[in-house]
Formats: structure tokens, sequence, C-alpha cells
């Protein structure tokens, strides 16, 4: 099959990958916008996530077996889903309280090198209670629909819808709600939100939190839509994700969207013309071009 | 006393490793420690170097080799300053990219290239030999040490097992003397840089970027300087490694061995100090060679224990960035010699 006639099959996987690469993109963005320093251990928390909802999966099997033909899992994974949602929420804001408030008041970059830090903690603790060998969300072997000559599976399409509804889900979060007021108001000017009586930790907690429970559903619709689950995982994807980030504008959430959504589908349809291994540089290419062209981003201000 | 010489050889085994962590922690020093550079790439640019050298001063592909270029089998030194040279064009490349920009991107821009060039490594194969990896890196002067240990061994056959095993370690001795000697020439060039003109507009940089462009300093241009310099330095270390080693594979240049341990490396000896880099290239490797003889008594699979260590040394940095964010020896604070601070 030559190069053109690829074209739209690549382009559905890409915005299968690119809905998870939005999903860890808007964590990070958030993050980065409230807390100001860039998040090098967001890879990792994406992991750890995805290891949650996979031990919740394993766990709520025996309660709720089943499966909805013709997707992969049943209705032991909305469960696993919520709870491994909630469980990283938590692990961020232990580690924000045990080592990122500690330097609130230092120099972003240390932050920076601190996150590495982070990183590599988390990704070895994974690495050292799981193995390094992959586990899986699920082994069998699914059909795909076929949906005018285009080919997608149910699992695919239920990645789709889950991050439309994150997504939409976060928009009127911030937009309609007290602390998603005093969350944009604080990435505006956070003196300026301190003075007006905003509980300006709370609202870092509140980061925290919804930063990593979006992690943790990229890291499990990632699981469901591969399959399987390695340690690398989130480190593998923390390329594609700030080139996401900027791409769209550095602290922007709508502008990682549309990030993610483009380095979905420059990945998936660079494939038609390079070999596969060159997927991440493939992002880095993009990132690169966009560091020339137009450095604060698509929707970025400067 | 047959153990006392094998202790001896792998501590001059240990000491080799140690070294040529020292160059990197040197080169990062330069970045971080001087300019505030924060590149967490560092793996890309001793990969570069490393593979540079063992083309340009390897041999030609064997008959079983992918690879189909390099190898020229050129001297030693002509391979060392090439890799410095290769590694210093990369980092201009990236340099004048980034180095406007904020420093986050330079960061994220820096681990984009450490992992398009491993990447490069793992599947050009013509060029890299790919996974089978490069062999038979010749080692400088290995054959005249070699040949003169043969002779000497020749000429007393009466000498006690432990002198002739100490002997038939020569060749690890020679390569250790040559690396202090390029480790204590390094230090010796940047403290003499550190503490020139040139090198208090750096830490001008570092400390107030703004502050020093009032001053009618040229930041960008600075910065890129001290960027290339670095990453230059990073990849003579990546030739004493290749030829030391004998072998590259892609393995030696992932994120942890060739980049994070650097930094854990640099910020615990203390950054913005030579002295400081070099001794925590040795501290920090000195933990990781004791941890893997402690992890050994622990019931523990091999990636187990690996991934203990690995947190361990993260522990070990996120501790020294709150407690004691200096390090052991920390910046000294100075002028210039004519004047105390």
């Amino acid at each position: 099959m030559g190069a053109l006639e690829q074209l739209p099959q690549l382009a559905v996987y890409g915005v299968v990958s690119g809905s998870i690469i939005t999903l860890g993109a808007v964590g990070l963005s958030l993050t980065y916008s409230i807390l100001r320093f860039s998040n090098f251990s967001h890879g990792d928390l994406m992991t750890t996530g995805a290891y949650m909802g996979l031990g919740f999966l394993w766990l709520f099997q025996g309660l709720l077996p089943g499966r909805w033909a013709p997707l992969s899992f049943g209705p032991a994974l909305l469960p696993a889903l919520a709870l491994a949602m909630v469980g990283n929420a938590g692990l961020a804001i232990v580690v924000d309280r045990l080592v990122f408030r500690r330097l609130r008041r230092a120099k972003p970059v240390l932050l920076l090198m601190a996150a590495v830090g982070v990183a590599f903690v988390l990704r070895n603790l994974v690495l050292f209670g799981a193995q390094s060998d992959p586990l899986y969300y699920s082994r069998r072997i699914q059909r795909a629909l076929v949906l005018g000559g285009i080919r997608i599976k149910a699992d695919q399409l239920f990645v789709i819808g889950v991050a439309l509804l994150a997504v939409l889900a976060l928009h009127l979060f911030l937009r309609y709600t007290k602390t998603g007021k005093a969350m944009r108001a604080m990435a505006d000017n956070p003196d300026l939100a301190q003075v007006s009586g905003i509980n300006t930790e709370r609202v870092v907690i509140w980061t925290w939190a919804l930063g990593a429970a979006l992690a943790a559903l990229a890291g499990i619709l990632s699981g469901i839509e591969n399959k399987l689950i390695t340690p690398e995982l989130g480190w593998q994807t923390l390329l594609p994700l700030f080139a996401a980030v900027i791409l769209g504008g550095i602290g922007s959430p709508y502008g990682a969207m549309l990030g993610g959504m483009t380095i979905g589908l420059a990945e998936e349809v660079s494939t038609a013309f390079i070999s596969t291994s060159y997927k991440p540089a493939v992002a880095f290419g993009v990132l690169v071009v966009m560091l020339l062209v137009r450095p604060q981003g698509l929707l970025g201000r400067r | 006393m047959e153990t006392v010489v094998g202790i001896l050889n792998y501590l001059v085994f240990f000491a080799i490793t140690a070294c040529v962590y020292s160059v990197l922690t040197l080169g990062l020093n330069v970045q971080w420690g001087y300019t505030g550079l924060f590149n967490i790439g560092v793996a890309g640019f001793y990969a570069v170097g490393a593979y540079t050298s063992a083309l340009v001063s390897g041999p030609p592909p064997g008959t079983l080799d992918w690879r189909m270029f390099g190898g020229w089998g050129l001297p030693f030194p002509i391979g060392f300053l090439s890799a410095g040279v290769v590694a210093a064009l990369l980092a201009l490349l990236l340099g004048w990219i980034t180095i406007r920009l904020k420093e986050d991107y330079l960061a994220i821009a820096s681990i984009g290239i450490a992992e398009v060039i491993r990447l490069l490594i793992k599947n050009e194969a013509w060029l890299t030999n790919g996974v089978w990896g490069l062999k038979n890196i010749p080692s400088p002067l290995f054959h005249p040490v070699q040949s003169g240990v043969e002779v000497f061994l020749a000429a007393h056959p009466q000498l006690p097992p432990w002198l002739a095993q100490l002997a038939r370690g020569a060749y690890n001795w020679v390569y250790l003397a040559g690396l202090l000697a390029v480790v204590g020439m390094l230090y010796w060039v940047l403290e003499r840089g550190l503490r020139s003109p040139w090198g208090r507009v750096l830490r001008a940089i570092r400390d107030d970027e703004r502050a020093a462009a009032a001053q009618g300093k040229n930041v960008a241009a600075f910065k890129l300087q001290a960027f290339v310099l670095g990453s230059g330095i990073m990849g003579l270390a990546g030739s004493l490694y290749a030829h030391y080693a004998r072998y590259l594979s892609v393995e030696k240049f992932e994120p942890f061995y060739g980049t994070f341990i650097v930094w854990v490396m640099l910020v615990a000896g203390g950054s913005g100090n030579n002295r400081g880099a070099i001794l925590g290239a040795f501290l920090v490797w000195g933990l990781w060679a004791g941890t893997d003889f402690l992890t050994e008594y622990l019931p523990l699979s091999d990636v187990q224990a690996s991934a203990l260590r690995v947190v361990l040394v993260g522990l070990l940095l996120i501790g020294v960035l709150l407690l004691r964010p200096r390090g052991v020896v920390g910046e000294q604070r100075f002028v210039s010699r004519l004047f105390k601070a």
C-alpha cells in the first residue's frame, strides 16, 4: 500500500495517540502555569498511575467480572480508573510536601533538577516493585471495526471518548468552579491572587491533584491502547509531552490540547515515510522547528 | 598477597571509571556550575565523542559487521581531539537554537538530542553497527606496554606470583596515569578560565542575567561559549571511555549512566567548584560501586537490585538539594586572585 492511501488510517491512529498525549500534556501545562517550573517527573506520574490502575483492575475483576464486548475490558475498569486517579493525586501531593514545597522559594531551575531526581526515584520504585517485564491490561486479540474503509478498535474509540470527556470536564472546572477560577488567577499573577485572599497553598494542592489524576488517566489509556505497560512508559512519553506543551504555548492548557493532537498526528503519519523507531525523534523535530519559528507556541503569549 | 593485588587492580579499574566521570563533571560544571545552563542531555555529547573517536581511530569494519563506514585507524590523539570537536559542533547547533530562550527549553532540547542520538546509534547500523556495537577499539600504547611486560616477565622467571600478577595489570596503571594527566590539565585550564574575566562574566550571567546584560555583556554569546566548551569536554570523556572499554554499545549512554549520575556527582560534590566536581565523581561512583556489594547480600533480582541503587542515588540528589545545596565542597567566593571577596 502506498504512503498516501495509508494516510486516513494513520490519521485515526494519530488521534488515538494524540488523545493520550493531550491528557498528559494538559496536566503538565497546568502544573507549569501554576507552579512555574517544568515538571520532568510528569511522565513518570503517568507510569505510577498506569500501574496503580492495573493493580486496582486486578483487584476489582473478582468483584465485577465480565466484559463489555467488543471492548477488551468490563465494568471493573471504572472503579479502577477512579481509584488510580485518586491514588496518583495523593502520591503527587505527598511528593510535593516532601520535596517541591521545600524548594518553593528556591530558583526555578533547582525545582527542575529536583523533578529529574523525583522522576528517577518514581520510575525505579515501579521497576523495583513490578520488575522490567511488561504487564498486560489485556491479552485478548481484538478485531477492529471497519468504518468507511478505516479500521478502528472499540478500545480506541473508548480512549478518544474518555479523553474528550476529561478535557471537557477540565474546561468546565477551570471556567465555572471557584477553585478553577482561583487556579487561573494564580496562573496569571500569583502575588495578586494571594492578596485577593486566594489560599495559594490550597490551589497548589489542587493543581498537583488534577495534573496527577490526568496523568493516571493518560497512563491507563495508554495501557488499554497498547495492551501492555512497562516502567519506561512515562519516560518514553516525556518528549512528546513537552513537544505538545511547547507547540501549544507553554502554560496554556488549551494550547496543550492542540499540541497533543498535532504531535500524535505527526508521529503516526511519519510512520508512512520513516522507520517507526524514530517516532520520538519526530516529536523532537516538531519541537525544534517550533522553537525556531515561534518559540511562544501556537496559542502562547509573550 | 594475591588478594591485595586483586583489590589494588580493582581500585585502579575504579579510579579509571571515576576519572572518566570526572571529565564529564568538569564539562558539566562549565555549563551548570559556572553559567547556570541546564543540560540534561550529557549522555548525547558523551556518546557522540565516544563513537567519533572509535570511528576515527578504530579498525575498519570486520566481515561480520553491518557498519560500512569509519575505522580509519588514525592515531589516538587525533581520535581524541575529533571527539571533542564533533561534540562541540553538535552543541553549537543545539545552542544556537535554544540558548536565547528560557532555561526550560534548553533542558528539554538537550533531553531530545540525547534521545535522538540514542535512537541513531541503535538504528543506523551502517555507521554505528547498531545493537551489535563497535568492537576492537584500540587502547593507546597497549602493545608497547604489554610487550614490555612480557619481556620483563620472561627475563625474571623467579618473581613471586603476586608481583607477576601486578606486572600483568601494568597497562591499566599506564592508562590511569594518562587519565590523571588529562584530568589535571583540564582542571588547571578550567580554573584559569574561571578566574579570568571570562569566567567572571559567566558567573555574573548565572547570578543575574539582566545585570550582566546591562553591563554591556553579550549574554547569549557567553552562554553559547560555555555550552560548546562544556559539551566538547563531554565529547573528550567519551573518547577516553571508548579507548579503555574497547567496546561501545548503546546501553552505556542511557540517561542514567550518561546523564543522571553525572548530575548527582556534580551537585553532591559542589557545583561551581572544579575540585568539588572531581570529588563528587569519585564519591558518588564509590557509593554506586559500594551499593553493588551491598545489594549482593539482599534477596533481590538483578533488576530490583539496580532499581534500588538508582532510587538511592535519586534520593541522594534530592537530599543534597534540600539539605546542602552547596554540595560537599561548595563554591568559593572570590573576585580575582588580587582581590579577596
